[in-house]
This record gives structure tokens, C-alpha cells and sequence, in this order.
């Protein structure tokens, strides 16, 4: 069953504490509008630096001020950086949390925490170590003005922890002044000092570095430190985008205001400086929507971003957009819905509305990414298969990829990369060629020619939402209609042989596997590696488009059990396997986890042991003639027990 | 609709205009509308407009959202692009198209029940970014495929076909576009094309968006006793009493009104718009005496049309955003791709 608790404590370690290098989870408690994002991220970078594989996530609320916020480190030297909720080291700044902060912390792990104001005896636990540093106090002696008393109160705390984990004072300090820059120079100081106080403070008070701690290693020399919307904006930019229309939407904001950011840097006309791109912040997504159907339909590439409440507002132009067969670049980040939801919480809530957004019969091409450098890669390939297609293409990813710093490989560009406009007659073509027809399947391939408005008089058509034949004129007769969207049925899934494929893992003789999708990635290849560990051999697939290929379907089919990983309640994505695959329904076996917050490798691994337990437990009173109970393992296949290791 | 073809004939005495076409040139298919409806003679302005202009005929995209205005833009430049958007929402795609290619004439016609309710945001956003479009608002108070109800721009206390009696204000296109500071507002009427044709061309050559609200009667739902947008009821009240010609850039600027009677408001393109008809002491360049002066009418119990406001100093999306003089969608790859050494230098910042 799909359930939103974490994982519980592993039980305390005997003895002293072991050494662990290079595998902890740490969670920073502080409060919203404080600026401890850019201490957090201070941290992040600087292990990164090290040459550790880290990933940050930043779980924080709708608000501008006040509310409580976490960030969430992970660094493990196996690469292994799924959320991890088994945490180390809290760093508790918020006493409003302290409570669930300090429960949250797994036995035998530390709590560091401002003890210029004393601790309320009940918060105590016996089986963690409580490192109080006296943050506020010493401030107060060294600086001035609120403002700057919660900035270096964030640097102190970013000292301590340097000088528990053991990175190094020298990364830190070239990190900060990379940051800031050598003009900033008394507000680099200042920072130098702050962070000081924590570092030596610790340094004195402490058992420094404790046991788990981090090590330099080089796993990070061809990789970055960045977030899935910067990335997917460089794929808009690196694509040839030119018009991008938006409406400000957590959490996909950055992913438009980045693609801006760079157009003024790299888009510039040497001679006059004007800008060789249009960036129009709309009045809603409905208008967003417009306004990228109406560029794409003069030839730009354009490109809208948004979450789910505008996709909803976009159906009407998605619909429009399918039916006229006009190329459209659509990016959701997906967040916790229903409606309004949780706007500042991860979810994969969209796979349904997007598969099939608008009303009519209405079917839409879906890129995945899992990660940023996906991002980035899709996001180009996303253009091309608009343009080849002439139809609307989806970027989904998630809270989580888009606006979390992943450690990924350096993105690359291939210099030989030209765009694939797919079929549009030019002026040339147009004046000696037989009479246009926009919609007639010429190449039989479902895919029609298209002419951009200003080329020539012969390439004139009427683009209507309105029933239309195959040369684009009005018409309300059923076999004409019926030719224009049975073709555009055609032509979408002939497209699904030109999708980016799945990636998938593959174990000899391994009859169970896991499907996920996006942002689950991380946390289903962990869970692979732990289940095998134990014995449990598991396949693995990544869906990375829909329409749905062939492989996908044939991997399916390969298997007895397929565990369906996803983040949302309605099992969208099995839904979508079911619906569109010849996969009998009851080998896929749902797994969800839609809280809110990333995938831990946990809670799958949990998951799947909970099921193959059931299914054991089941096989066994069969056997001895009980009977069945649960609905659960009543969908499951009854050989499977027998088998599990 | 399509399917009506329409005769085409060459009469070698058709009037050829600088590029040597004839109106007939400037023509679409037939109209499906019913006869006597004001949106053909609104068409027949349009075509009038564009034909004495010499715009290229495929280089005009045409648009239109729902409704039976947006049926229109079928009758007229056949060799134009057109664009039958959804509902209210021609705006946009409108916006996204200027944006993309900035050298194409762009003509939007619509409707009050297409920009007045469903579109009326869309309305307020397309003037407010001033792009360069004719934006022609077919006004007839009342929603025709759907068969007669009022739209928001029936007047309080309008009588509709069936009798029903509309109770709530009306949303006057024209105070609405002043007030939201578009630069270019004129109101026509359908019977009036003497009237309405300069207009358009004006309309057409401002650099920025025309508001051209056209009062266009609904002969089938809208044309009777106590309606106030019939033919006899905006004949009565209508006020032409700011009356412009549209001088075009080429053509020598002849006088043939005495000195002191016509001001001369000149355009982005070198044409000149022409008030040889305005009240004393009303000046069409500034917003806040239109407002008042179109506001004084309808106290009256008038119907002010002409040209009644136009900004010598439109800047139009591109000016404000500063987009490269070529159009986006023409831009060739290579001027698009910063390349790999860029990427080198971005990802610098990610380490």
C-alpha cells in the first residue's frame, strides 16, 4: 500500500559510533525569507566541490517570510543521491520545528542547534548527541543590524557544520568569494568571519569532524551543479527558440526567467543590440498558450512553461493546436495538485491531462526528463519533434528536477546539430509546385506539408479549430472530417518510433520489474541496487515519451511482475500502460508516493518487499489450502511467490 | 463557405491599384452571412482599404476568434493567411504571430461577444502591448449563431428580438480602449464605408494597434424597435463630427480645404491622417479630451464616430521589447545557436 510515512530508524548501533565517510543525509531547519537558501546552497557547492556526488532539496512553502523551510543534503560517494529522510545531522535553526526536527533525526545521528536561548528539556533524546553552538550570542557581539545578525547567523551555522563534516575551510571560502566576487570585498569579510565563528567554535566544543564525515574524491570533474529549468532553458536557447510567452507559475517561473536571462546575454545583434528573441510575460496561460501557437505558426520556434492549474487553461489551445497541426513546446513542472495544491511540492500529477489534454479526441506527445541534463537534451528534441510532427510537445518534469540543483554530467553541445523543421514548402517550391494542400497525407506518412504565412500567395490557407478536409476548407461532411483525424490518429502513433526510447536495466533471468517515470529515477535505480543486494533481482525501465514504443510494450510483456513507480494517487502512469499497451492489467502492480516531497529509495524498496511478502505469505496458504485475503494480492499473479528468493 | 465558388472574371476595366490588382483581387470567397448583415459591408471596406493601400495579398494575415464576425476574414484577401482562433482569444495569437514575424500586415476582426466578453481580457492585454495590428471590433450587440441573446455591449435598456429588456451597463469598446491608452481609436458604422475606408487605412498604417469599433447591425436579431444597434437607430444618433482622410505616403498631399480647417497628424511611415472635421476645441491627440467629448455624446444620447483618438507617438511591441529589425522567424540557425564555447562559458557558472 502506498503510504506517506517515512522510513523508521534503523535501530541504535551498539558500541562507538563506526566511521562513515562520504554517505549522510542532512536536513537545515530554518525559516522562510531568511536567506539561508544561499548558505544552504554554500554547503551543496562546496561538497560538490569536493568531488562527491550530492544532490540538495528544498522543501519550502508557498510564503515569502516567515514559514518554516528545510533543505535537504545528501552526499554519497556511490552515487547514490535520492532524497534520503534518514538523517544524519539536523540542523535545527527554527524553533518552531524543533519538535519534529529533532524526531526526525535517526538514532545515533546529531543535532546541532542555537543554544543562545536555552532547550526545552521535553525536545531532548537520549540516543542522539545535541551540539548546541551559541549563534545568536556570539553575532550580537560581532555584528550589527538585524538583517546582518540572520545572514551571519546562516554562515555560522555553515562553519559548524564545515568543521563537523570536515570540509574544508579553503573550499568553502573559494566558493563564497566565486560567489560574491572580489568587489564585495567587506561583505566577503563579513562572511569569512561569520562563517569563522561557527568553524572555531565547533572546532573547540566539539569532537570535530565526527565520525560520519566527508572525504574528498573526484567524482565530480566532468559534471555541474545545476537545476532542471536553467537547463531546459538552455535547451530552448541551444534549439534556435525565439519567442517565449509565459504566465508566472511555481515551479516553472525560473525556466522562463533563465531562458530570458541568456537570451539578453547571447542573443543580441552584434550591430544594433536588439534582441534576436521575444520573451512576453502574458496576462494568464491561456494567452501564454496563444501567443506560442501564434509565433510557431509563423515558423518561430516558440515555446511556453507552466505547471498544472495552466495546462488546464491551455487545453482549449492545446485542442487548437492539435487539430490545426501547429507546432508547440509546452514544459510542465509538475507540483502537487489538485487544483491550487501544493504549490511549492513535487508530484507527477499530470501524465493523464497531459497524454490527452482537451476536449475531443486529442492525443499529445510527452518527453520525460529525469534529471537536468535531460532537461536540456529533451527540451531541443522537443522542438524537433513539434516541427517534424507539427503538433504539440510536452516537457514534464517536476518540482523537484526543475528547481533543485542535481549533480550531472557537464551538458554538451553537438556543433553538428541543425534543426528539423520537418516539412514546409518554401516560396520556390510553392510557385512551381502542384496546388498546396495543408492537410493531405502527400507522403503517406500522416505527416502533411505546411507553408508560414508572408511566403506565398500559393501557400495561403484558412488555419481553423472549426471541422476542416484535407485542403483546410470548412466542412461539416463526416467522410472528410473522419480522412483529417484519422490521419492525425496516424500520424501520432507513428511518432512513437521517434520518441527519445526508455532507458532501461536489465538482470539475467529476472522475472520482476520496476517502471517509473521522470523524477523517480533516482530513487527506483537505488532501490534496484538495495533489492539486489538481497537477492531480489529486478529489472528496470525509465519511460521517457509517450506515445508508448514498441520496446516499452515488449518489455512489459517480458515480465511476470512490473512494479509501476510513480508519484501521484491515481496510478496516471499505469493507467497510461494499461490503456496503451497489450500488457495484461494485473501484472502491473502500482506504487505510489505523492506527498509532496522527492522519492526516497526507501520507500520503493519497502514497497516492493511489502508485496513479494504478501505474495509469499498468500503462495503459502494456498498450499495449504487457506484462503485468499486482501485485494491487493488478489491482482497480483499467483506463480509469482514461488519464485521470490 | 468554401464550397459557394465565386465567379472569377477579369473586367479589363477594373481600376488596378499601385501593384496592379484589382478589388477583386482583394476579395474571398462568399459570404454565408445573412443578407443585409453589416459585417459585409464592414468586408467590403476592409477589401477597399487593403486594395488602395496596395498591401501585397500574402502578406496580410488575417484573424479572427469565434462568432459571425469571425467568419469574415474568409470573405476577403483570399491569398492572405488566416488564422479561426478559438473564442475571444484571437489577441494572442495575434500577439505571437506579430512577435514572430513583425513584417506582415496583421488584421484582426472580431465581435463584442468575441472581445467584449469571453475575450475581453484578451482585448484589454492586446491594446495595453500596443501591437501593430488593425484591430476591426464588429459591434452589434448580440450574439447571432447563438441566436439573439444580448452581448455586453447591448446598451441598458436595449430591447432584444424577443422581447426580454437588458438591465445591465454596456462595456463601451471605445471608452475601454482609451482608458486602457491605446493609441489608435476610431469608431465607424457599417452603413457609413465613405467614412470607414480612410479609417481603416489609417488603421492600418499606425504602428501600434487601431481600435476601429464598427457599429454592424444584425439584420436577423438585432434590427428592430428599440434596439439600439439597428440600422435606424445609429443612422438617427450617429455624430460624425471627427472626420478624417488617409493620406499615403506616395500620393502628393493636395489642398482642397480652407487654410486652418485641417490638421495634419503625420504617420510612422511618412502617410498622414487628415481631420478635416473636428469639434472646436477637441484635439484627437490627446486621450483625455476624447474620453470626455465621446462620454458628452452618449450623455446626449449619441453616438460619436471618426477617428477620435490617435498617439503620434505609438511605440508598438517591438519598439518597447527592442526585437531585432528582421522577423524572429526568419532568423537564420546560425544566428540563433550561441554554440559550444558559449555553453563552455554558461556552465562555468555551475561548477
Amino acid at each position: 500500500m502506498p503510504t506517506e510515512q517515512e522510513t523508521a530508524p534503523p535501530a541504535p548501533a551498539p558500541g562507538a559510533p563506526r566511521t562513515r565517510i562520504n554517505d549522510l543525509a542532512i536536513r537545515i531547519a530554518t525559516a522562510n525569507g531568511t536567506g539561508s537558501a544561499s548558505a544552504n546552497r554554500l554547503l551543496m557547492q562546496s561538497i560538490f566541490r569536493m568531488g562527491i556526488p550530492v544532490t540538495g532539496k528544498n522543501v519550502f512553502p508557498s510564503n515569502i517570510q516567515g514559514l518554516p523551510t528545510w533543505y535537504e543534503i545528501r552526499a554519497n560517494g556511490d552515487g547514490w543521491t535520492a532524497r534520503s529522510p534518514d538523517y544524519d545531522l539536523v540542523v535545527a535553526m527554527n524553533p518552531a520545528t524543533y519538535r519534529q526536527d529533532i524526531a526526525g533525526i535517526r538514532s545515533g545521528g546529531w543535532v546541532l542547534y542555537d543554544d543562545s536561548r536555552p532547550l526545552a528539556p521535553e525536545l531532548r533524546r537520549d540516543d542522539v548527541t545535541f551540539l548546541g553552538i551559541p549563534l545568536a550570542r556570539m553575532g550580537a557581539e560581532q555584528f550589527r543590524g538585524s538583517r546582518t545578525l540572520i545572514l551571519m547567523k546562516n554562515m555560522g551555522y555553515v562553519g559548524a557544520v564545515a568543521a563537523l563534516l570536515d570540509i574544508g575551510r579553503e573550499v568553502v571560502r573559494a566558493v563564497l568569494e566565486e560567489g560574491l566576487g572580489a568587489k564585495k570585498k567587506e561583505l566577503l569579510e563579513a562572511n569569512y568571519q561569520a562563517f569563522d565563528l561557527g568553524w572555531d567554535y565547533a572546532r573547540e566544543h566539539f569532537d570535530c569532524p565526527l565520525p560520519t564525515r566527508l572525504r574528498a574524491m573526484d567524482a565530480n570533474r566532468d559534471a555541474i551543479l545545476i537545476d532542471g529549468n536553467t537547463a531546459a532553458a538552455l535547451g530552448c536557447l541551444y534549439a534556435g527558440a525565439t519567442v517565449a510567452s509565459w504566465y508566472p507559475i511555481t515551479p516553472s517561473t525560473s525556466l522562463v526567467q533563465a531562458f530570458e536571462r541568456y537570451a539578453r546575454r547571447y542573443r543580441r545583434d552584434p550591430d544594433t543590440g536588439s534582441l534576436r528573441a521575444a520573451v512576453i510575460q502574458a496576462e494568464d496561460e491561456l494567452a501564454a498558450a496563444g501567443m506560442a501557437v501564434g509565433a510557431s505558426w509563423m515558423g518561430a520556434r516558440a515555446f511556453s512553461a507552466t505547471s498544472g492549474p495552466g495546462i488546464s487553461l491551455m487545453s482549449e489551445f492545446i485542442g487548437l493546436a492539435y487539430y490545426t497541426e501547429i507546432p508547440l513546446v509546452l514544459f510542465d513542472v509538475q507540483r502537487t495538485g489538485p487544483s491550487t495544491g501544493m504549490p511549492t511540492r513535487t508530484q507527477q500529477g499530470d501524465l493523464l491531462p497531459i497524454a490527452y489534454a482537451s476536449h475531443g479526441d486529442t492525443r499529445h506527445i510527452a518527453l520525460f526528463p529525469a534529471d537536468p541534463a535531460e532537461c536540456f537534451e529533451l527540451a531541443v528534441a522537443a522542438f524537433d519533434l513539434a516541427d517534424r510532427f507539427q503538433t504539440p510537445v510536452f516537457v514534464v518534469s517536476d518540482l523537484d528536477i526543475g528547481m533543485n540543483d542535481w549533480v550531472v554530467p557537464r551538458l554538451e553541445w553537438d556543433e553538428s546539430y541543425r534543426p528539423d523543421r520537418g516539412k514546409v514548402l518554401g516560396a520556390e517550391e510553392l510557385e512551381g509546385g502542384a496546388a498546396f494542400r495543408r492537410y493531405a497525407d502527400v507522403d503517406g506518412d500522416g505527416v502533411p506539408w505546411r507553408t508560414l504565412p508572408g511566403t506565398h500567395p500559393r501557400g495561403a490557407f484558412f488555419t481553423r479549430g472549426s471541422g476542416h478536409d484535407s485542403d483546410g476548407r470548412y466542412t461539416e461532411d463526416a467522410g472528410p472530417y473522419t480522412e483529417v483525424v484519422d490521419r492525425l490518429d496516424r500520424k501520432h502513433r507513428a511518432a512513437a518510433g521517434h520518441l527519445p526510447g526508455p532507458v532501461v536495466g536489465r538482470t539475467a533471468g529476472a522475472r520482476l520489474a520496476l517502471v517509473c517515470v521522470g523524477g523517480c529515477n533516482a530513487a527506483c535505480r537505488e532501490a534496484r541496487h538495495l533489492l539486489a543486494q538481497e537477492g531480489i533481482e529486478i529489472d528496470y525501465l525509465r519511460v521517457r515519451a509517450f506515445p508508448f514504443s514498441e520496446e516499452v510494450e515488449a518489455f512489459l510483456l517480458e515480465h511476470d511482475t512490473v512494479f509501476v513507480v510513480e508519484q501521484n494517487r491515481d496510478a496516471q502512469l499505469r493507467h497510461l500502460l494499461v490503456a496503451e499497451t497489450r500488457v495484461p492489467k494485473d501484472r502491473l502492480v502500482s506504487i505510489r508516493h505523492y506527498g509532496g516531497v522527492p522519492l526516497g529509495a526507501a520507500q520503493v524498496t519497502d514497497d516492493v518487499r511489502a508485496h513479494l511478502g504478501r505474495l509469499g505469505a498468500e503462495s503459502r496458504q494456498r498450499r495449504t489450502g487457506g484462503a485468499l485475503s486482501g485485494t491487493q494480492a488478489a491482482s497480483a499473479p499467483r506463480e509469482e511467490g514461488g519464485r521470490r528468493p | 463557405m468554401t464550397y459557394i465558388r465565386k465567379p472569377r472574371v477579369r473586367h479589363p476595366s477594373l481600376e488596378a491599384n499601385e501593384l496592379g490588382l484589382t478589388r477583386r483581387d482583394y476579395e474571398g470567397s462568399m459570404s454565408t452571412l445573412c443578407a443585409g448583415c453589416g459585417h459585409d459591408s464592414v468586408t467590403a471596406a476592409v477589401i477597399e482599404a487593403f486594395w488602395k493601400l496596395s498591401v501585397p495579398p500574402h502578406r496580410v494575415a488575417k484573424l479572427s476568434g469565434i462568432g459571425c464576425s469571425a467568419k469574415t476574414p474568409t470573405y476577403f484577401i483570399s491569398q492572405a493567411h488566416g488564422f479561426n482562433a478559438v473564442h475571444g482569444r484571437m489577441p494572442s495569437i495575434a500577439t505571437g504571430a506579430n512577435a514572430a514575424n513583425r513584417d506582415l500586415v496583421y488584421i484582426g476582426i472580431s465581435g463584442d461577444g468575441d472581445s467584449l466578453s469571453i475575450g475581453l481580457g484578451q482585448l484589454g492585454h492586446v491594446i495595453r502591448r500596443n501591437v501593430n495590428m488593425l484591430y476591426v471590433l464588429e459591434n452589434n450587440g448580440v450574439y447571432g449563431l447563438t441566436k439573439g441573446q444580448f452581448s455586453a455591449s447591448a446598451d441598458e435598456g436595449a430591447v432584444a428580438k424577443s422581447g426580454e429588456v437588458n438591465h445591465e451597463r454596456a462595456i463601451d469598446p471605445v471608452l475601454l480602449a482609451l482608458s486602457l491608452g491605446a493609441t489608435f481609436v476610431a469608431r465607424g458604422f457599417s452603413g457609413d464605408k465613405a467614412q470607414l475606408v480612410p479609417i481603416l487605412e489609417a488603421g492600418i498604417r499606425h504602428r501600434g494597434l487601431a481600435l476601429v469599433d464598427v457599429i454592424s447591425p444584425c439584420v436577423t436579431f438585432n434590427d428592430h424597435e428599440g434596439s439600439t444597434k439597428s440600422y435606424a437607430y445609429t443612422r438617427e444618433h450617429e455624430v460624425e463630427e471627427v472626420a478624417v482622410d488617409f493620406v499615403p505616403r506616395r500620393r502628393e498631399i493636395t489642398a482642397d480645404y480652407e487654410a486652418g480647417t485641417v490638421r495634419d497628424v503625420p504617420m510612422h511611415d511618412g502617410s498622414v491622417v487628415r481631420f478635416r472635421k473636428v469639434p472646436e476645441d477637441y484635439d484627437p491627440t490627446d486621450r483625455d479630451a476624447a474620453y470626455a467629448y465621446v462620454r458628452a455624446r452618449q450623455d446626449a444620447g449619441e453616438v460619436a464616430t471618426g477617428l477620435l483618438h490617435i498617439d503620434p507617438g505609438s511605440r508598438d511591441l517591438h519598439e518597447v521589447m527592442d526585437t531585432a529589425s528582421t522577423p524572429l522567424a526568419g532568423l537564420p540557425f546560425g544566428d540563433l545557436c550561441p554554440g559550444s564555447d558559449a555553453l563552455d562559458e554558461i556552465l562555468a557558472d555551475y561548477r
